[in-house]
């Protein structure tokens, strides 16, 4: 088995999921011996242009230097992975796509300045709005299993195996009450993807949405829940749905 | 005639986010840029309309190395403008989740990111063949510092326990017994990183600038106290914009302060050592007399040395703080607190040094404005400063060993870029 060349690549982003990667403590000199790691600023000096069999892109497009460098990365590497929510969906950083500019104006004295770099930022975009995405691995950020499964598929050639189903599978399996039926609290456990393994739940606070939506959420219904049921206004509901995926086209309709 | 050299720094590597330096050394005095490009997210500005409840949520997603920082920045201004007493078991477990929260940051920089230079690698990759034993110590410290994170918090990354008000779930005795073995046994691994990068051989550079830290009387300040500096700034959190001015500059997306009436200054773990070191454990104490590190000290390379001897400080106060647990069952949830209006300021000692978070809510606990200044923000000034001074000295070197000696210098700062592209949110 020929070692994996990678890259993990960061955009506009937190430098989270790259953290999560750099979090495979135990695992870290397992995988040197499968994988080269070809490419990854925050943690090499020397890094290679590709081709690469797997990129690992951390963030969101927000300035024409990132695009350009995406679709570069798009024809260096076979596998493109949108790592993390900010690749998939844009994550907490694209509330701002719904903020007016005058009001981003405001955080900087000199406003045109910062545009006269040609570098704008006035959205934030997830990666499969301009390049083909092979993976999506969701989560803010995804947990180090799911990297691991990624990488180890990759290498036997098998498609990733990601979990399609909601947060309310793995909320049950760790036999919590559930906080949406019985407490009345907005927990976005039915329409989220699971993977985190239920984790706010388990500690008793509703799921924020992290992971994005499952596969066929059903968000209409669960905004109706969240305003009849736990008695939250439509903009309370509107700006839940806008936290992680906003810009998912499942959660679209209830982030306004 | 004096020589003329240009060096340049594209994507300054193993720091965290995007960033490069621009270096001309003339003779005696150089030209110096670091240009922060990393694209502003613009917290601030998207803050406003949310609720209460969500700011240290939301807040925690500047940053995915020290996320804590901000949550518990976030969570104290929060609290103080809503009015909300925290329980002792709160704040306990709060500067618990902190200490986890350093380690495994300053274990980051100083194996995987810094060590490498002085060892003549790369990157730990290569290191890792060489020098096995010390990996495997600096992944067992950063595992330990992280999972110290995810027991307090939830999670290591973006932690989910932490609401306004305490903690949704307290961790059992248990958990917390067998973390202490750990930690306890950790200590010999934090005194071999005290030794291993005090024998790194640090450029021969002095700079006295002032040096800012949170400090409190009879403790290590970590979470709270009062600010000040070695040149006599004496202040409390809402004092913060009244004395720290912060500038745009046309080359950054990371503005500059200064402090008024002054200049640039540095903030983090070489500032916290010199304006705390008698607060620290014996042992702290002793090691840096053991490897020669005399308070106060003007050498950025240094920091490094401040930041393994916090880590020992780190491993002993964790050890302590989770003996004097007063452990109760408590379960706090947002839904017990009514939103007012009011403002809130706040400062938390990060990895890299002070970060503020100061926000202003509507009756209906909505922001109004948010205002968040982090460490890498108040560095870049320094930075800039330092390398000034610093590459004159080795301007005879060939330009790629004045670039490395140059990233070196960035390095020790351990800047996290995408947090400094936050700034103050004009009225």
């Amino acid at each position: 088995m020929s070692k994996l060349k990678i890259a993990v690549v960061k955009m506009t982003g937190c430098a989270g999921c790259q953290m999560e990667f750099l979090r495979m403590e135990e695992e870290f000199l397992g995988l040197l011996e499968n994988v080269e790691i070809s490419y990854f600023v925050m943690a090499k000096r020397e890094n290679h242009e590709g081709p690469y069999d797997v990129a690992f892109v951390e963030g969101s497009v927000s300035t024409p230097r990132e695009l350009n460098e995406l679709r570069e990365l798009r024809k260096r590497s076979t596998t493109l992975v949108a790592f993390g929510d900010c690749a998939s969906s844009g994550c907490v950083p694209s509330i701002l796509n719904w903020i007016p500019p005058a009001v981003s104006a405001r955080v900087y004295e000199n406003f045109p300045l910062i545009h006269s770099k040609k570098e704008s930022f006035q959205r934030v975009t997830p990666l499969r709005d301009f390049v083909e995405v092979d993976v999506e691995l969701r989560g803010c950020p995804p947990r180090k299993e799911l990297i691991l499964e990624v990488l180890k598929s990759l290498l036997i050639g098998r498609k990733p195996c990601l979990k399609k189903y909601s947060v309310c599978m793995e909320c049950k399996m760790n036999e919590n009450v559930c906080l949406l039926t019985s407490e009345k609290r907005p927990c976005m456990g039915p329409v989220t993807q699971a993977g985190c393994g239920a984790i706010c739940p388990t500690v008793g606070r509703v799921c924020e949405g992290c992971y994005g939506p499952m596969s066929d959420a059903n968000a209409p219904s669960l905004a109706k829940e969240f305003m009849e049921l736990c008695g939250m206004s439509e903009d309370d509901v509107v700006q839940k749905f806008r936290k992680y995926a906003g810009l998912d086209s499942k959660f679209e309709r209830e982030a306004g | 005639m004096s020589l003329e050299k240009t060096v340049n720094v594209e994507y300054i590597p193993r720091v965290e986010g995007q960033g490069d330096l621009k270096i001309k050394v003339k003779g005696e005095t150089a030209e110096v840029e670091f240009v922060v490009y990393e694209p502003p997210r613009f917290f601030e500005a998207f803050l406003t309309g949310r609720n209460f409840i969500e700011i240290h949520e939301l807040t925690s997603r500047i940053c995915g190395i020290c996320p804590v920082s901000h949550q518990l920045a976030a969570l104290k201004a929060v609290e103080k403008a809503m009015g909300v007493e925290v329980s002792d078991l709160t704040l306990s477990l709060r500067k618990l989740l902190h200490m986890g929260s350093h380690i495994q940051s300053h274990i980051l920089n100083l194996y995987l990111l810094s060590a490498p230079d002085y060892l003549g690698y790369e990157s730990i990759i290569p290191m890792a063949k060489d020098n096995l034993e010390i990996v495997k110590r600096a992944l067992r410290l950063k595992k330990l510092g992280n999972d110290l994170v995810e027991l307090v918090g939830g999670r290591a990354i973006h932690p989910v326990s932490t609401v306004v008000g305490g903690f949704t779930e307290t961790p059992s005795k248990t958990a917390l017994d067998s973390i202490k073995k750990r930690l306890m046994e950790a200590r010999e691994d934090a005194i071999e990183t005290v030794r291993f990068v005090s024998k790194f051989s640090y450029p021969d550079f002095e700079r006295r600038c002032e040096h800012i830290a949170l400090t409190k009387e009879g403790e290590y300040a970590i979470n709270d106290g009062k600010l000040r500096s070695t040149e006599g700034l004496e202040i409390r959190e809402e004092e913060y914009r009244a004395c720290i001015k912060e500038e745009q500059v046309d080359y950054s997306w990371a503005k500059h302060s200064t402090v008024v009436g002054r200049g640039s200054y540095l903030v983090g773990p070489l500032a916290r050592v010199n304006l705390s070191f008698n607060s620290m454990t014996e042992l702290a104490k002793s090691l840096a007399d053991e490897v020669g590190f005399k308070t106060p000290c003007y050498n950025p390379f240094k920091s490094l040395v401040a930041r393994a001897l916090e880590v020992l400080n780190l491993v002993d106060m964790s050890v302590e703080a989770i003996d004097n647990l007063n452990l109760k069952d408590e379960r706090i949830s947002e839904r017990d607190f009514k939103p007012r209006e009011g403002e809130g300021y706040a400062i938390v000692e990060a990895p890299r040094g002070i970060l503020y978070h100061a926000y202003g809510f509507n009756g209906e606990g909505r922001v109004k404005w948010a205002d968040i200044v982090t460490p890498t923000c108040q560095n870049a000034k320094n930075i800039e400063e330092d390398l000034k001074a610093f590459t004159p000295k080795i301007s005879k070197m060939a330009a790629e060993d004045i670039a490395l000696r140059s990233e070196m210098l960035v390095r020790a700062y351990d800047p996290c870029i995408s947090c400094s592209v936050h700034a103050q949110l004009l009225s």
